[in-house]
């Protein structure tokens, strides 16, 4: 490896070097493509009712529907093409991932290098609160959420940021804590700098491998949850489905042998998960300075 | 110790009475109770003497307020849909997520610890390999989409196992249990795997993180040089050290299994409390959700309190220090 590469040079030869991270980042990108591009390879839009005759509903895979074209992975209980239905739902499903993952980090990371630069009392109440909701379950305080806020997209998305911002809190919080130590920030908040400008120039992008790190597991987990969520019945409508809609409304069918309305999304889904999940592995034992080679 | 532990007991009343405020004001968020409690087509007085008999009508605090007083004299208040006191209710469902938590927990801990133990003692070999390889998919998958995949290949493919329910029961104290009979296992293993495949997936990382520690450190090395063979190593001093975390995790992981039973037990139609808090959300059965999430979190508490103790019995740096 050449020494002078850019650090960001460096760190993507030595991802690539792992055969097995380097597929799955290629599985992400193929999926979040997909996903973007969902309405240039479906048949039908699957959220216009409008357009869903009920004469083809549960048809198992290949089956012509009244279109006129293949259903290659059948149809759902609404009379859906599952494949359309599945691009959609993954569109759903990475988009809210994504932005409640966005969120949370912001609102975390924010909170947990305030109070870890404030100090005394404000940290402390600060990090008791975080404490206290990281020692109860996220999926519990995720269901109550949105059971009390009702079905919708940002209806979910707020439940999943409140759920998971405390991971980012805790995260930033010991980094920065580790960071306000040392001698740099010593020497910055002896010159007439803000203090916001010392917390968010200087410390928190020193803390951001960790918060990273964080990130794409938490991403995985937004995506697991809101499937979870919805497949409880407390995520997204059945007109809008996500593929935890979608699983959830196959499940009933499958005990009669229609597997195909609750596996092909689920293949979806955790093809998905697992993919982000190993490149999130292989980021943490990259950044992970106890691993160093 | 003895104003550690008054401190710590003042601290979790505290947040007890936090919980239990933000418990009500949320719940009182969802819907209006008086259209499930109320037929449509009552009478306006019949409804009027509704909302007064429950309290409708007085301001959200006198509401809390009489809500707590009933609770600290053991009184949850009456489930709206099954008309029967919320803690008769929740008491009648608890031994079914008990019964299947444990077993996942338990379940988790026998097979993750030792295949974690020897995934750290031989990291390079093919079959440590298969089962780091099988911990991430523990770890990824959801929940519901494993007891899915189990119900289509078990249930319905192979027709080996039920796809739900509890199946016999036999009354020990006082108490309906599956796991005396056999038919009641053959309803268990398929929800009891299903929860404990993350556990197990978070113990095998556990036990090899601490194996491979372990295995680098002194003592293992001065004891291999005195020629004590590998497995008395192992499990007369490595097993010991590496214990403590474990006994750790497995204490905070019953209470977070139980709430996870939320999925597990919709799934297989496994009538425990999680099924009832769904139920519950759904008919906005409000005494037995307040209910519910009160008791989760007095377990959660009590556990946490019981670990900070358990510390500082262990270590004297916790009890003096900056706590």
């Amino acid at each position: 490896m050449r020494r002078d590469a850019s650090p960001f040079i460096r760190f993507w030869i030595e991802f690539a070097e792992n055969r097995l991270a380097l597929a799955a980042l290629g599985v992400v990108i193929l999926v979040v493509g997909a996903a973007i591009l969902a309405p240039l390879f479906t048949p039908q839009d699957p959220y216009d009712i409008g357009k869903l005759v009920l004469g083809d509903a549960r048809r198992p895979p290949g089956h012509v529907g009244s279109g006129g074209y293949v259903h290659l992975l059948g149809t759902d209980a609404q009379g859906r093409d599952l494949w359309s239905a599945i691009l959609y739902g993954l569109r759903i499903s990475i988009q809210i991932g994504i932005t409640a993952g966005a969120v949370a980090f912001i609102v975390g990371g924010s909170l947990g290098t305030i109070a870890a630069f404030a100090g005394g009392r404000t940290e402390a109440l600060i990090m008791r609160f975080i404490d206290l909701q990281l020692s109860f379950p996220a999926i519990l305080l995720a269901l109550v959420i949105s059971a009390i806020l009702g079905q919708g997209k940002w209806q979910l998305t707020i439940a999943l940021v409140a759920s998971q911002y405390a991971y980012f809190a805790r995260t930033a919080h010991g980094a920065a804590v580790a960071e306000r130590a040392k001698e740099y920030i010593e020497a910055a908040l002896s010159t007439p700098l803000s203090s916001r400008v010392v917390v968010f120039r200087h410390i928190l992008p020193n803390c951001m491998p960790p918060l990273i790190v964080v990130a794409t597991v938490q991403i995985a987990n937004a995506i697991s949850l809101e499937a979870t969520l919805s497949f409880l019945g407390l995520g997204l409508p059945v007109t809008h489905p996500s593929l935890g809609t979608l699983i959830s409304n196959g499940f009933q069918y499958m005990l009669s042998g229609r597997y195909w309305i609750s596996i092909y999304p689920g293949i979806a889904l955790i093809v998905l998960i697992l993919a982000v999940n190993l490149v999130g592995d292989q980021i943490r034992d990259q950044l992970n300075p106890r691993l160093q080679r | 110790m003895l104003g550690f532990l008054i401190q710590r007991l003042l601290q979790a009343v505290a947040v007890m009475v936090v919980i239990s405020a933000l418990v009500f004001v949320g719940v009182f968020a969802i819907g209006n109770p008086i259209d499930v409690l109320i037929a449509p087509d009552a009478t306006q007085d019949i409804r009027l003497d509704t909302i007064r008999r429950y309290g409708f009508d007085q301001p959200l605090w006198k509401q809390y307020l009489n809500f707590v007083t009933s609770l600290v004299q053991g009184d949850f208040g009456r489930s709206f849909v099954f008309n029967m006191p919320v803690l008769q209710l929740i008491l009648s469902r608890l031994p079914a997520t008990l019964e299947l938590t444990l077993v996942a927990v338990i379940g988790a801990t026998i097979i993750g610890v030792p295949l974690g133990m020897y995934a750290g003692y031989r990291p390079n070999a093919v079959a440590s390999r298969a089962i780091m390889g099988a911990s991430v998919l523990g770890f990824s998958l959801p929940t519901f989409w494993i007891g899915i995949l189990f119900i289509m290949g078990f249930a319905v493919e192979l027709g080996w196992l039920p796809a739900g329910g509890r199946g016999d029961t036999v009354e020990a104290w006082g108490i309906q249990w599956s796991v005396l009979t056999l038919n009641g296992w053959s309803h268990l293993v398929l929800p009891a795997l299903t929860l404990s495949l993350f556990r197990m997936a978070l113990m095998i990382r556990m036990a090899r993180a601490g194996m491979r520690e372990a295995m680098l450190s002194d003592y293992v090395r001065f004891a291999r040089a005195q020629g004590i063979s590998d497995g008395k190593v192992i499990f007369g001093h490595v097993l010991k050290n590496i214990s403590i975390p474990l006994v750790t995790v497995f204490g905070l992981e019953l209470a977070a299994t139980m709430a996870f039973a939320v999925v597990t037990e919709t799934i297989f139609s496994w009538p425990g409390l999680g099924k009832l808090i769904i139920d519950s959300i759904q008919s906005l059965d409000r005494p037995v959700m307040v209910a519910y999430l009160m008791l989760v979190a007095f377990l959660f508490i009590m556990i946490n309190f019981s670990v900070d103790i358990a510390y500082a019995a262990l270590d004297p740096r916790v009890r003096s220090g900056r706590t």
